[in-house]
């Protein structure tokens, strides 16, 4: 392929748009009188329609999950290295599908549409969206694309989260569960990190109660801090100390407050990026969002109780230096779905790359991840 | 007599069963003490085989629990339900009485928390099985006479570059039980072409195999 380089071997992909007009009633309470989702899709749908995978986007992610665009061969999708022909979650064998959450800010109605009631733009008046509830509007989706029985359903962190409640919202309608870095709830520390994330945005006297788009603004202070804090949490001690030390900008100690240090630089510039692009309430949304999900919390804090109706098959994963959602958290998945006779692999995998690990090529994180997905039949 | 059990191979042969053949030998005997369909949990399983091998001959439900990375990816690849933990630091997170056995297949010698471990299946399992290589064999005996730490099939390894960390022969385990509490079922001890020893098996026995459990 000729464009192999910019676009990886699975070529230039589409993203596509999908509207229902049937209202959603959200976990909230509040309803949604339609929405729109944007997604994309690698691989072909067999015959049989049993080879379909449903890829779920973490905090800051996308339905651009692979792949290049054409107009835009340098964005590539986030979770390239796992995703194409001959790649762990093979598109010869699967038929993938990467969407955009509700409440999204690519493209999925957000906070940044138009409310129809209005014809402003929702901002601050978006409601609140759970995780159960981007699973019942990804139901919507299947049933769009012709998916009655998802072959599996996977994602990193907040992703993974998605792929544990699919496994209990449609239990008829998942066969394998692949659940990475995840957690079945936030401890007490991962919500005081979300609530400095959202204090930073609220606090911005930009973001105006957040009708910000309204007077063509952006609390990109706020926003920027938040993402700072949220990269701290994602990385390991270990591998900040590698890859920034205590190296120095510029050769020497400034007495000032610029930038002495590499890693105030690397977190500056993660930040200005992330301010760049990202809505600032669909981040407080995604956080709240995490910060909700506990499928235990109607079963009097007994996650066994609540994964009792998961009938899928699961891969557990996690990793060593991921101290945002440790290994501990995921054996709580684990041994939940241990106590209920289901089917349950689970790799703690070797990686020095903290939370952020889900998203690297570590080899045999990898190599798990492709055993797994190869014995999946479809 | 002597009587290659299980397989019924009829007249036993002399040579030492090589690496694949104790395998099988060892899966054999296990699963004889299996009854099928029952709820299995294998510690130190490996890549899975005998789960596997449960599966398809006795209908199990077996989960494995393995430390080591690439014996869990093997174990992914064979279908079994594996759990990548320490037995090292117990099983807290299993339900007592969870399982109807717990195997620890030529696994126990290479961990140091030998009381910890039987206690812990003990909890989690009605009945654990469990085989391990006799260092009381003739044959290591006489290694250690002639002043050089044994190897064989069953203890293959060198001194320095062994996995094993706890040396112990069948006395040693059956006084350890008695200390225990542990109730000892039944004991098998087989030599090292397979041949199942009933004259002083800490002397003739090369395998141990044992079924425990708490006294009922």
């Amino acid at each position: 392929m000729s464009q192999e380089n910019s676009a990886g071997a699975l070529g230039f992909v589409v993203p596509q748009r999908v509207r229902f007009d049937a209202p959603l009633t959200l976990k909230s309470g509040a309803a949604l009188p339609g929405f729109e989702l944007v997604y994309e899709t690698y691989g072909t749908l067999n015959a049989a329609r049993t080879n379909a995978v449903l890829v779920c986007h973490a905090l800051s992610g996308s339905h651009h999950v692979a792949g290049a665009y054409a107009e835009d061969p340098n964005n590539v999708g986030w979770w390239d290295n796992l995703v194409g022909p001959g790649k762990p979650l093979d598109t010869n064998k699967f038929f993938v599908v990467g969407v955009n959450n509700l409440g999204g800010c690519y493209g999925s109605t957000g906070p940044l549409s138009l409310n129809p009631q209005t014809g402003k733009r929702y901002g601050a008046d978006f409601p609140l969206v759970t995780v159960e509830d981007w699973v019942a509007a990804q139901a919507r989706l299947a049933d769009h694309l012709g998916v009655d029985v998802w072959a599996a359903v996977l994602g990193g962190s907040l992703g993974g989260m998605q792929a544990l409640e699919w496994s209990l919202q449609f239990p008829e309608r998942i066969r394998h569960a692949m659940v990475i870095a995840s957690a079945p709830k936030l401890s007490a520390q991962n919500i005081a990190f979300n609530e400095v994330a959202r204090q930073a945005i609220l606090s911005d006297p930009d973001f105006h109660g957040g009708h910000y788009a309204e007077r063509g603004v952006v609390p990109v202070r706020g926003l920027r801090l938040a993402r700072m804090i949220g990269h701290i949490t994602y990385l390991s001690d270990d591998q900040m100390g590698e890859k920034f030390g205590r190296q120095l900008r510029h050769g020497t100690h400034k007495f000032s407050y610029d930038v002495d240090f590499e890693v105030e630089s690397y977190l500056r510039y993660q930040g200005d990026k992330f301010a760049g692009f990202f809505d600032a309430n669909t981040y407080l949304m995604m956080t709240k969002a995490l910060d909700y999900f506990d499928p235990a919390y109607d079963y009097d804090g007994k996650l066994a109780a609540a994964l009792a109706r998961a009938k899928a098959k699961f891969l557990v994963a996690s990793f060593s230096t991921d101290w945002r959602f440790s290994p501990a958290r995921s054996r709580e998945i684990v041994f939940a779905l241990l106590e209920n006779r289901r089917h349950v692999a689970y790799a703690e995998i070797d990686c020095d790359a903290g939370h952020d690990s889900f998203l690297l090529d570590d080899a045999h994180y990898h190599a798990v991840m492709r055993a797994y997905l190869e014995n999946i039949e479809v | 007599m002597t009587e290659r059990t299980p397989g019924g191979a009829g007249e036993a042969s002399p040579r030492a069963m090589n690496a694949k053949e104790r395998e099988r030998f060892d899966f054999a005997v296990i699963a004889g003490w299996i009854p099928p369909g029952e709820r299995v949990l294998d510690l130190g399983c490996g890549d899975g085989t005998l789960l596997r091998y449960l599966r398809e001959t006795k209908g199990v439900e077996g989960y494995g629990v393995e430390i080591d990375h690439e014996r869990v990816l093997g174990c992914i690849r064979n279908g079994v339900d594996v759990i990548q933990i320490d037995i090292e630091r117990g099983l807290s997170g299993f339900e007592d009485r969870s399982f109807n056995h717990v195997v620890i297949s030529q696994a126990l010698q290479a961990m140091h928390a030998t009381e910890r471990i039987l206690g812990e299946m003990l909890r989690v399992a009605d009945e654990a099985v469990v085989s391990f290589p006799n260092f009381a064999y003739r044959a290591n005996r006489a290694a250690i006479a002639a002043g050089r730490m044994p190897v064989s099939e069953d203890l293959p390894y060198q001194w320095y570059d062994t996995p094993n960390v706890r040396f112990f022969t069948i006395a040693d385990f059956e006084a350890l039980c008695a200390r225990l509490g542990i109730e000892i079922r039944e004991r098998k001890a087989f030599d090292d072409a397979g041949r199942a020893v009933h004259d002083d098996p800490n002397l003739n026995g090369s395998l141990a195999f044992y079924r425990i459990g708490l006294p009922r």
